[in-house]
């Protein structure tokens, strides 16, 4: 793959402007860690006036500019371009090379520097450096541009998911309001239940938002020490007895006694909550769930397996995606934020591990989450965490 | 004696779909629900509705409007009404008056959620006059 990028050539001296076209008629140049060959197309301008009008038509990548032009100057030709806030690289040509020529044109925002004479091998070893940066300079205003769109989509949904709910409940308030369902107080029971319901799922997702915010942000100070990953594991399960009880679902363990590495232990209880709470809420009532840690090597393993509703191929292949919920009878009465997984891929990330699931419907589901154990001493003292939204 | 109105409604929603189908059903309409796109599109395979609610994004971001013009293609004279809870947030602006967007969302009326009894009575009722 090739490039082409307009270089404009400003100058008064017809001889400086030939040779500045014959150096770089047949140059071509690559810009690293871009696959593609930059070539040039030259044009020319006499002055500083006849550049700008040029521009206008047909705007240029990079000019070379000469200082000292029949007109307005070098430096208020790079004034009237910095005005028009153009996308340009501007290389100042200068027989009077002093200090303080090149810190006003700097200044004034040229982006380097030539002094004449200069030999074809000097004209394309800027021209190299300048094409570098123009390159660089647009990948990363490419992924930029691509990051600020999966922000919006991400707020788009956000506000989708929030409004949802509230949405739900002011329809069953209007409901209410007008007595729409008759004068027995009963016939509105439902409305109400599904109101607190809707809420408590509102409220579920905030709190899982403000926890992404936090491992996004890296904000959140990681404490890592020894933790016993077994101890996690029984604590949390204990945590949720309540929950499963309401259900009449089994939580049972199987691992070793203690299974230590360096951790973080509030993002080990994240992980195992969001499992253990997900394996109780869409399980069937007198199901069983069971919580593994095991030690592969390097790894852990966590997985837990229930004996829930279960998923079709196809939910398991949406199910990645932020602000999934699976939506159909089975789930209706389930709270979820669509933001749990999301969660337990950032956590497990961290330690440098994945997050799979198997499922059958009606069947049950088998989560794992696999951390490296020494991921957190390779990666120690760099806070910085991948950020997708 | 005439009979009585079929109304379509279209939301992945459960809630909302009940919150509509509640206060048509209050005026005596016939409700025929769908939670969400295929199910919609599978409604009009069999029923031909004297007027459609459609929420707008469900499975996808344009679930509503591609139901909606699916709906329009088979039985042109059926009025549709989309539902969105996203118009105010998105700020993008589909409302059907707005010039050159009526050719396409082909929708008849655009409406906020939660839809106000009220409002949907009156629309429903100019609708189907």
């Amino acid at each position: 793959m090739s490039e082409t990028l307009h270089l404009l050539v400003v100058d008064d001296e017809i001889g400086m402007r030939l040779s500045v076209e014959r150096a770089l008629r047949h140059y071509s140049t690559h810009a690293p860690d871009l696959q593609h060959e930059v070539n040039f197309r030259i044009s020319q301008a006499e002055t500083g006036e006849a550049a700008l009008a040029l521009i206008d038509s047909d705007t240029p990548d990079i000019i070379l500019l000469d200082y000292k032009l029949p007109g307005i100057s070098g430096l208020e030709v790079l004034l009237a371009l910095k005005e028009r806030k153009l996308d340009i690289l501007v290389v100042m040509i200068t027989a009077y090379a002093s200090l303080e020529t090149a810190v006003q044109a700097t200044k004034s925002g040229a982006f380097d520097f030539l002094a004449k004479p200069f030999t074809p091998e000097e004209l394309r070893a800027t021209v190299h450096k300048t094409t570098k940066h123009c390159m660089v300079q647009r990948q990363a205003a490419k992924l930029a541009g691509e990051r600020r769109q999966i922000r919006f989509e991400f707020l788009s949904v956000l506000a989708h998911e929030l409004k949802s709910p509230l949405a739900a409940v002011e329809g069953n308030m209007f409901i209410l309001r007008d007595h729409l369902a008759g004068d027995a107080i009963q016939a509105y029971d439902h409305l109400v239940n599904r109101s607190i319901i809707r809420l408590e799922g509102m409220k579920k997702l905030i709190f899982d938002l403000l926890d992404l915010t936090r491992i996004e942000s890296g904000q959140k100070k990681r404490s890592l020490m020894d933790i016993d990953v077994c101890a996690i594991a029984r604590q949390s399960i204990e945590t949720h007895g309540v929950l499963a009880l309401d259900k009449q679902v089994s939580i049972s363990f199987e691992g070793p006694e203690s299974l230590v590495f360096k951790a973080d232990a509030g993002e080990l209880e994240i992980i195992f909550n969001n499992l253990i709470s997900n394996a109780v809420k869409y399980n069937q009532d007198g199901g069983t769930v069971v919580v593994s840690v095991r030690e592969l090597g390097a790894t852990v393993s966590i997985a837990v397996r229930d004996s829930g509703i279960g998923m079709t191929k196809e939910e398991v292949s949406k199910l990645f995606g932020e602000f999934i919920r699976i939506k159909n009878q089975k789930t209706m009465n389930i709270l979820g934020s669509g933001l749990g997984l999301s969660i337990l891929k950032r956590l497990s990330h961290l330690y440098g591990g994945q997050v799979s699931v198997e499922s059958e419907p009606d069947q049950g589901s088998t989560f794992t989450v696999t951390l490296q154990k020494d991921a957190v001493a390779a990666s120690a003292g760099s806070e910085s965490i991948p950020i997708t939204v | 004696m005439t009979l009585t109105k079929k109304i379509l409604v279209v939301d992945d929603d459960i809630d909302q779909l009940d919150h509509v189908a509640m206060i048509l059903k209050a005026e005596g309409y016939d409700v025929i629900r769908a939670q969400g796109q295929k199910e919609g599109e599978d409604a009009i395979l069999t029923t031909i509705p004297d007027l459609a609610i459609l929420d707008l994004m469900m499975e996808n971001m344009d679930s509503g409007f591609v139901l909606c013009n699916q709906i329009k293609r088979l039985y042109p004279e059926t009025p549709v009404i989309l539902l969105t809870a996203v118009k105010s947030a998105t700020g993008l602006d589909f409302s059907p008056k707005s010039s050159g967007a009526a050719s396409w969302i082909k929708a008849d009326v655009l409406l906020d959620k939660p839809v106000r009894p009220e409002q949907l009575r009156n629309e429903v009722k100019r609708l189907m006059a």
